[in-house]
């Protein structure tokens, strides 16, 4: 026994201890790298749908382009034109009265504004929302009224100083998500004099309470016009309000009045300001810069004048200054040409809305979304400098810690939609500026049930929402992957390599993603290293369509229902949600012509007879797209 | 999982693993693991996203071993960025020569039994947190987070290892 006997046993002993316990933490952190592979996996696929949806966008500004040319070339009457091509001048008196004709009955008990706005009439809005109300469309109406008076007074930059005292705020994205903003007032406190926000951009679209999330941002600039900010972002759009959910949530929630709020909101987007400058040194934008950004023509265009993105100024050449005429007829309100910007000014806002930095140096479109640039360090220090600035805080991205910073410090990129893609996504984030100092970043994360759960749990849900998306993305093109698989096996033997498969997939689906690995989640039957391709696909959803639709057709109109509901609201000239045989027939054939469609004219009256159910001519177009669908299998998945 | 644990050493020569086309595949495959972190699509990653990349691959290099790797394919003069080209080639020797090999089962129930001085069958919650936080290569409050969350029973604020384990197989499955 003695002494050196059992120190000598301890030391074992706690080597022992030592090594165990390594190894443990060994295994547990290849264990937590797996999921985070995973979890980054499912991140990428849920951007590159994302950007690949916008590219989808360009398309359609395209065809509208097509369409516009189109109607002019036939020399269609005015009365043919689409009226989204023909705006008609508003006038403010004809506004205010048919608000003012809005009754808000009794049995309302949701909250009740009076104009001007408090700061008692915000929090009484906000404390409604928390309990689920929804504001009545005549006090929606008469916010959105008063905001458009608001902004039209202001520049299309808005110049403001830190000071000393006064507390700055900057926020990013918060598409539509009340629970990251009321959380942002809660750590960061309300907006006041004293607590000045600017908010950088897409308020709406995605999230579920988009107008609330508007109506509490428009009541603040209301109450404090001169310390709280609102930037336009590229979903302050009504076109791309079709797209990503606003619209629908507009008229989900204001069955009645739904149409008039549009037609507003519509009008107010265009005076939101483009950007926010303080100090003259720090550029606040939504989206990015791009080598020939001039801030000058920023400040002096008519910004109002920018409608859509998906609706482009038309082609200069079309008048002719030389006879002093149009060079073809166009129908009489000519004043089409006078009421827009010219292309340059047109491609400046863009930019600003839409662009992205990256680390590669210079300018060069941005493809994966389909406007707006890439733009690298050189432009970044090329503007900065050009215009005396110190650096530009942006948004537009989703970032996993809800911030970023990059080309050495001078582009911040700030986004505050917690969870964004879904629940645990990524965090949220916002930025505050003193006098002088560098930025202060703030993350959070919300929902309660993103805590409770475990890091696998959460990867999983992440994970199968992505798949989920990407099986709705494959389905509607499963005609075009059985073809290019085939291709690739010309012995007709059913099966292709794995590497084969990816390529296949990849070209035919036009995302770049990880499909080796992506692979065995997606298909039924890999053997040594074959994918038997006839045998299907895993868990993919099925698309849901009227029987007398055929296959090839089925695709196609899920395939590019969001571009078609857009159209038809285009077309649907009293908004009335009907278009007529003759209007379909003639957009269809335009729209396949263009979009390289082929399918059968029969098909189409066929399909177009099956769903006129008054049988009065008349097509409900919003029941006919919604009949065709893609729909998840019930799954044990989370 | 990439590789399976119990081939032998004199193995590897009678795998597929160096058919030119199983080479091909492999280095497909790293290449896919790196790119999920590349951003950019510029063929670089992040150095402090390496050890996540190798690890997803299937090995498990402690982060002493970890280190030694990101030395090798660190540029000359450190940019904070690795590239494409030299990971590929690291990574190509590290698994065919099936260096770091993920830890057996059986050998993980022997380390949490060491640790498990009562020998009990279970771990207190102090315990573990001690272990894992001051001994080894410590974890961060938030791996020791994550990991009690899914470890610990909260009705006795202990850790049942066996079920623990047991569990964390069927979930990578």
């Amino acid at each position: 026994m003695g002494c050196s006997h059992s120190v000598h046993n301890e030391t074992k002993k706690s080597e022992k201890a030592m090594k165990a316990a390594v190894l443990i933490q060994n295994w547990y952190r290849c264990y937590k790298a797996r999921l985070e592979l995973r979890r980054r996996q499912a991140l990428n696929i849920f951007e590159n749908i994302e950007y690949a949806d916008e590219q989808d966008q360009m398309q359609l500004a395209k065809f509208f382009a097509f369409m516009l040319e189109h109607y002019v070339k036939n020399k269609s009457s005015a009365d043919n034109l689409p009226k989204i091509f023909n705006p008609e001048p508003k006038r403010k008196s004809d506004e205010e009265t048919i608000i003012s004709l809005i009754e808000v009955p009794d049995t309302y008990y949701g909250p009740r504004l009076k104009f001007p706005l408090t700061f008692a009439d915000v929090v009484l809005l906000i404390d409604a929302f928390k309990e689920n109300q929804i504001l009545h469309a005549r006090y929606v109406l008469e916010v959105l009224l008063e905001a458009k008076k608001i902004l039209q007074q202001m520049p299309n930059i808005i110049h403001i100083s830190s000071t000393v005292s006064k507390e700055l705020t900057i926020c990013g994205d918060i598409h539509g998500k009340l629970d990251d903003l009321f959380l942002i007032f809660y750590k960061n406190g309300l907006p006041s004099g004293n607590n000045r926000y600017v908010f950088n951009g897409d308020f709406v679209d995605r999230g579920q309470n988009s107008m609330e999330v508007l109506m509490v941002l428009f009541s603040f600039l209301l109450v404090y016009p001169n310390d709280v900010y609102l930037n336009r972002g590229n979903h302050e759009d009504y076109l791309m309000n079709m797209r990503y959910g606003f619209t629908k949530e507009i008229m989900q929630k204001y069955k009645q009045h739904g149409a008039k709020i549009l037609h507003l909101l519509e009008e107010v987007y265009t005076w939101l300001p483009i950007g926010t400058l303080i100090d003259k040194k720090v550029l606040v934008i939504h989206g990015g810069i791009a080598d020939n950004t001039d801030l000058t023509v920023l400040e002096q265009m008519k910004r109002n004048r920018m409608r859509s993105v998906l609706m482009p100024p038309l082609v200069p050449a079309v008048f002719d200054p030389r006879h002093g005429h149009f060079s073809h007829e166009l129908p009489p309100p000519a004043m089409l040409a006078m009421e827009q910007l010219t292309k340059y000014e047109w491609d400046q806002i863009v930019n600003i809305l839409w662009s992205d930095p990256r680390s590669r140096k210079g300018c060069y479109p941005n493809t994966s979304r389909g406007g707006g640039c890439y733009f690298g360090p050189d432009v970044t220090e090329n503007i900065l400098t050009k215009f005396g600035l110190k650096m530009i805080i942006r948004s537009h991205e989703c970032k996993p810690e809800g911030f970023d910073i990059c080309h050495d410090g001078k582009i911040i990129t700030v986004f505050s939609a917690s969870n964004y893609y879904e629940e645990g996504s990524n965090r949220g984030a916002y930025l505050k500026l003193s006098h002088d100092t560098t930025p202060r970043f703030f993350q959070y994360q919300s929902s309660q049930i993103t805590q409770a759960k475990t890091l696998h749990e959460r990867v999983d849900i992440v994970e199968n929402a992505a798949f989920r998306i990407l099986g709705e993305r494959m389905i509607i093109r499963k005609t075009n992957l059985i073809q290019a698989f085939r291709k690739y096996d010309p012995n007709d033997t059913g099966k292709i390599s794995l590497s084969d498969w990816a390529k296949a997939t990849e070209e035919v689906l036009e995302l770049h993603l990880p499909w080796m690995s992506l692979c065995p989640r997606l298909v039924k039957t890999i053997e040594d290293g074959y994918v038997l391709y006839n045998m299907g696909f895993k868990d993919l959803p099925v698309v849901r369509a009227p029987k007398v639709a055929k296959a090839g057709m089925v695709e196609t109109l899920v395939r590019y229902r969001s571009d078609l509901k857009i159209i038809f609201n285009i077309i649907d000239k009293d908004q009335s949600g009907l278009i007529s045989m003759d209007e379909f027939r003639a957009m269809w054939k335009l729209f396949c012509s263009h979009y390289n469609i082929d399918i059968e004219e029969s098909h189409v009256d066929q399909l177009a007879h099956s769903m006129d159910l008054n049988k009065d001519g008349s097509i409900d177009f919003n029941e006919f797209l919604t009949a065709f669908d893609v729909v998840h299998r019930a799954t044990n998945k989370l | 999982m990439l590789l399976d644990c119990s081939h032998g050493l004199d193995e590897w020569k009678s795998t597929t693993f160096f058919s030119e086309a199983g080479l091909l595949e492999l280095q497909k495959k790293i290449k896919e693991a790196f790119e999920v972190f590349d951003h950019e699509a510029n063929d670089t990653v992040d150095v402090r996203e390496i050890g996540t990349i190798i690890r997803s691959l299937g090995c498990c290099p402690s982060e002493g071993e970890l280190h030694d790797l990101i030395a090798e394919v660190e540029e000359e003069e450190p940019t904070g960025y690795i590239r494409l080209e030299k990971f590929l080639p690291m990574m190509v020797k590290v698994l065919s020569e099936r260096r770091y090999r993920p830890i057996p089962e059986d050998l993980l129930l022997q380390a949490f039994e060491v640790l498990d001085s009562a020998k009990e069958g279970f771990l207190t919650k102090e315990e573990l947190v001690k272990y894992m936080t001051e001994e080894g290569e410590p974890f961060t409050e938030e791996e020791m987070e994550e990991m009690l969350s899914a470890a610990l029973d909260p009705e006795t604020n202990t850790i049942q290892y066996r079920d623990y384990l047991a569990m964390m197989v069927i979930d990578e499955n």
